[in-house]
């Protein structure tokens, strides 16, 4: 097990090394300008030449490299040019918007993915499973800030026109200033990132659990007079659960991905939201520190997927 | 049908290749595998269904001037006159605009079919090449193994550990929102996908005694790899690269949608509901006719994608089917 | 008929075909992540046997015994770890792939899985015409008549060229792998278990076939199996293999009459007779325990853990394969202490301990006799 965990920790640093050159030569090395990328649309010439000094730009570039990695470890990630304030700070605040978006999300699908798959499982062929599978096959082919802007016009819109004010447009409430408006707000957009996600999980788990339920284990056990609940939740669930557990750590970036959507869909004030605006505002230190933080978060949560996966699967331990 | 179980290669969530079985006395007419899954994809209803929408997209895109010609309205042509009402809104649905007009007055129509030239390129390019490099490489990494494997491999688990949207809205940052771009971006992590999945299947197909067969025969690497291996890879690549078209078309719709994809005044049906985000509550018809038209394409290739998985490993078709 | 090469080379080399010569091959086994080797697997360890031209050598022992490694060592589908192997005077140890290439033209395989063995998703007159194909000898309509005309030779019919192999039945494709490794007329036909994975009114055709095909062609073989029965059919000479060594080489006659090595005895008295008297008057020697792993084989002799002759003498020393007293030229074994004529081998006692032995039940005749003829018991 220590032996596994050390190899995957290795992978993850090799990763993070790997992203962190990747990111550096996309910024600051390519046939560009790079202080005028940084300074963004709106410097002159005399910001652009004080930035060009205050980076060292002008240095052997594997120098750039080093003290760039060097002041990453040590949290400091960039300074934004546009706002005049350290990266850092502009980033604290929507961390917790993102994070209450992507955990609730994650929450959401999954009880609601393997659950829809179970159920489709143990009722094969009945209305349930043409049901579940159906509505899969229906959000997995919907796109994430699709399913948001439909979510937004009828479960907002025409819900509010009708008189309902139950789901806001949009915007964010602070979890500890109200939790029931932050629930409230976050309603669609979780649902919005879930479905979709679901679908896939409902499909997957159908079918391992279809697989499982096969085996001739399942059948001994039916044959002792073990409950059919104990059977499912306490056997067939076990082994079926692994290919889940795999599938959610490629999801991870995902989930990103989708956040990043719905945050822009739904006016959210997270991550997601600063991304895209800093793009189009041209604002590059901000997207590099998201990238740079974001990245990190996703090596570190899929170290943690494994080491999950391994718990779950002590063949995985072992190879 | 002949119920001969013909037995496909190709099963994908696992990297196994099934072993053909069953006879066929030397009187009855024999069929090739080919053949046999191409008598099931027939067969299957939501398969014609999906290959009948899918070709009617196809078919309204390529005629997108000519739709354009029998409406009378341009894809970027703006009509304010008869497209805005007196407080300057557009109109919905009507005579002179099926589906509706948009706030600079442009037919939603002829926008929405033009915009399906997009969505169909972006998503047979991208799938194409992530198919084509993938399977290459994948079966050069499988075959070879040892170090070329290894290399490869860790390559290909490093692009996978990458998250996507990120990356793709990162590389948008440094040189600007373009069709080219996000094709480029989709292939370069679609390919890993494939890639690994191909490596499992070359691993299992290698070590299969035909193969040892052919190098007992004096068969070249490259001749083993091209005429005993790839044969067995086909299938599984015809269902990558069909199921990885709709996701490509999603890819590159979202991108367009946060404007990081393909930019006004180019339509496509992402930027149109991007659009549509300000004005929906005024104008259901932003939403709803572009939302649907990729709604269908994408549902249409996900049905069809899953019907020829089926098709060419009928195994596990009686367990998705409901 | 002269010796074999272990003890002179009197042998004229026009004769011999095939010279394998302490052929030894070891599979390393590899485990960690800096891939160390921590073991061996010994599948073959210093074997040397001698093949004439247009004789058909059977090989048998039971599986893991190393016989499929050995002919896949032959015919150059393995590097060898050690030994020689020499095909029509020329020596083929350590040649390279490029090097065999146009030598492959005189040594072909045919394999034992009829599934396996040929490309599901190839036509068969393409996969016949493989040799054709690779070794740039025809093309087009020259190539597909030449494969219709092996088409033939073997039984098949010519006009399912263009079948895939699934539409044939299992005795068929083992007919399409013998016209693919006849298509360029080799010198040498190494089978390996050709039949066994048929049933036993197909194995009698597919045999009767390998064996019209050598009148014709004037063909040598190296034929591998684990079934004496089938084996002894199609032999001139049989050599018998236990875990990774040749125990006895012998012609067919001199094997069954007089077996020398105490595990040829073992093997021919468990082939199934026919007839029930017959069999009951048979001695039964049965063997305690199971194949030790090659991994680690056993010391000197490696049959002694399970011998019932074993002596002290056989933990210490291999013994080499060699003319006992009073047998052929031909009629090789390696034992210190052979079975003479008339031996009663089953109430033969080891003289060292033997751990299995000790622990297993008592097999007694009787036991066995009343499986036999239940009527009997009183």
């Amino acid at each position: 097990m220590a032996g596994f965990l050390v190899r995957r920790v290795l992978f993850g640093l090799l990763v993070l090394w790997i992203i962190s050159v990747v990111v550096f030569v996309m910024f600051f090395i390519a046939p560009h300008d790079v202080a005028r990328l940084l300074a963004g649309r709106q410097a002159n010439q005399a910001e652009i030449e004080a930035i060009r000094r205050s980076l060292g730009l002008n240095r052997p570039i594997l120098d750039q490299y080093l003290s760039w990695v060097w002041k990453l470890l040590h949290g400091d990630l960039g300074y934004s040019y546009r706002a005049s304030v350290p990266v850092r700070y502009l980033l604290a605040t929507r961390i917790p918007v993102t994070a209450s978006l992507a955990f609730g999300a994650a929450i959401i699908w999954l009880v609601i993915g393997v659950g829809a798959g179970v159920l489709a499982a143990i009722r094969p062929r009945t209305i349930a499973d043409r049901v579940v599978t159906f509505f899969a096959l229906f959000f997995y082919s919907m796109p994430t800030f699709l399913l948001g802007l439909l979510l937004l016009f009828f479960a907002f819109f025409k819900l509010y026109t009708a008189g309902i004010h139950l789901f806001p447009g949009g915007g964010y409430v602070n979890l500890t200033q109200d939790p029931i408006g932050w629930a409230d707000h976050l309603i669609l957009p979780w649902f919005t990132l879930a479905l979709v996600t679901a679908a896939v999980y409902s499909r997957l788990t159908r079918g391992t659990m279809l697989d499982v339920l096969g085996e001739d284990y399942i059948r001994t056990a039916r044959s002792k007079g073990i409950s059919e609940g104990r059977v499912i939740f306490r056997h067939a669930l076990r082994s079926a659960l692994t290919p889940v557990v795999t599938q959610f750590g490629i999801d991870l970036g995902t989930l990103l991905g989708g956040a990043i959507v719905t945050e822009n869909v739904f006016g959210l004030p997270g991550l997601g939201q600063l991304a895209v605006q800093s793009i189009l505002n041209q604002n590059l230190p901000v997207v590099i520190g998201i990238v740079i933080l974001a990245s990190f978060f996703i090596v570190v949560a899929n170290i943690g997927v494994d080491f999950m996966y391994a718990l779950l699967d002590p063949r995985v331990r072992l190879s | 049908m002949s119920t001969a179980i013909g037995g496909m290669d190709a099963h994908l969530a696992q990297a196994n290749v099934a072993e053909p079985e069953g006879e066929a006395a030397a009187e009855i007419q024999g069929r090739s595998p080919w053949q046999l899954a191409w008598g099931r994809l027939r067969q299957d209803r939501v398969a014609v269904g999906s290959a009948i929408v899918i070709f009617l997209v196809v078919l309204l895109a390529i005629l997108a001037p000519l739709v354009a010609h029998l409406v009378g309205h341009g894809p970027g042509e703006q009509f304010p006159f008869t497209a805005l009402n007196t407080y300057g809104l557009p109109v919905g649905p009507s005579r002179a605009f099926l589906f509706g007009a948009d706030d600079l007055g442009r037919d939603v129509l002829v926008r929405v079919v033009y915009g399906a030239r997009i969505s169909l390129i972006a998503g047979v390019v991208a799938s194409g090449l992530a198919v084509l490099v993938g399977g290459i490489v994948g079966m050069v990494a499988g075959y070879f193994g040892t170090v070329v494997d290894t290399a490869l491999s860790r390559f290909m688990d490093v692009i996978l550990s990458f998250p996507l949207l990120l990356f793709a809205i990162a590389l948008v940052s440094i040189v600007g929102p373009s069709l080219t771009v996000t094709i480029a971006v989709i292939a370069f992590f679609s390919w890993a996908v494939v890639g690994r999945i191909i490596r499992g299947q070359t691993l299992s197909l290698r070590e299969k005694e035909f193969v040892e067969a052919a190098r007992s025969l004096g068969a070249s690497d490259m001749r083993i790899m091209f005429v005993d291996i790839l044969p067995n890879l086909v299938a599984p690549l015809i269902v990558y690269a069909t199921l990885l078209i709709p996701a490509s078309i999603v890819f590159e719709a979202t991108l367009s949608f946060l404007g990081l994809g393909v930019v006004p005044p180019t339509p496509t049906w992402g930027n149109m509901l991007s659009d549509a985000e300000s004005y929906y509550k005024v104008a259901w018809w932003f939403i709803i006719f572009p939302g649907g038209a990729l709604l269908i394409t994408t549902l249409a290739f996900n049905l069809l994608g899953d019907s020829v998985r089926d098709a060419l490993d009928p195994r596990y078709a009686r367990l998705f089917k409901a | 008929m002269t010796a074999a090469s272990a003890q002179s080379d009197a042998t004229p080399d026009s004769d011999v075909l095939v010279r394998v010569q302490g052929v030894v091959k070891h599979f390393p086994i590899r485990t960690g992540l800096l891939r160390r080797v921590v073991g061996r697997v010994h599948a073959v360890d210093g074997v040397s046997l001698e093949v004439k031209r247009g004789e058909t050598l059977g090989i048998v022992g039971e599986t893991g015994c190393g016989k499929s490694t050995l002919a896949r060592c032959v015919a150059r589908l393995y590097d060898l770890t050690g030994g020689t192997v020499v095909f029509d005077g020329k020596d083929i140890s350590r040649l390279s792939r490029r090097g065999m290439r146009p030598l492959r033209k005189g040594i072909q395989m045919i394999f034992q899985d009829p599934i396996g063995s040929l490309n599901p998703r190839r036509r068969i007159g393409s996969i016949i015409g493989d040799p054709f194909a690779i070794h740039r000898i025809s093309r087009g309509e020259q190539r597909k008549r030449q494969v219709q005309e092996l088409m033939r030779l073997v039984g098949l019919n010519p006009e399912h060229y263009n079948r895939f192999p699934a539409e044939f039945s299992g005795g068929q494709r083992q007919r399409i792998g013998v016209a693919r490794a006849l298509a360029l007329r080799p010198k040498l036909i190494i089978a390996d278990e050709p039949v066994s994975a048929l049933d036993v009114s197909i194995q009698a055709q597919i045999l009767n076939l390998l064996t019209d095909l050598q009148g014709e062609f004037g063909l040598t073989y190296i034929f591998i199996a684990h079934d004496l029965s089938v084996v002894r059919h199609v032999s001139d000479r049989i050599a018998v293999m236990y875990l990774g060594k040749i125990v006895e080489v012998a012609t067919v006659a001199e094997l069954y009459a007089r077996p020398r090595h105490p595990y040829t005895n073992a093997l021919l008295s468990a082939v199934p007779v026919p007839d029930p008297d017959h069999a009951d008057q048979r001695e039964r020697i049965i063997l305690v325990g199971d194949v030790p792993s090659p991994i680690n084989p056993p010391s000197g002799c490696r049959f002694h853990p399970r011998c019932p002759k074993a002596q002290n003498l056989c933990t210490e020393v291999d013994p080499e394969l060699e003319v006992k007293k009073d047998d052929g030229a031909e009629h090789l074994a390696a034992c210190h202490f052979p079975v003479e004529v008339g031996e009663q081998l089953s109430r033969a006692r080891a003289g060292i301990a033997q751990p299995d032995r000790e622990t297993a039940t008592d097999v007694s005749r009787e036991t066995v006799q009343g499986a036999i003829r239940p009527q009997d018991r009183s």
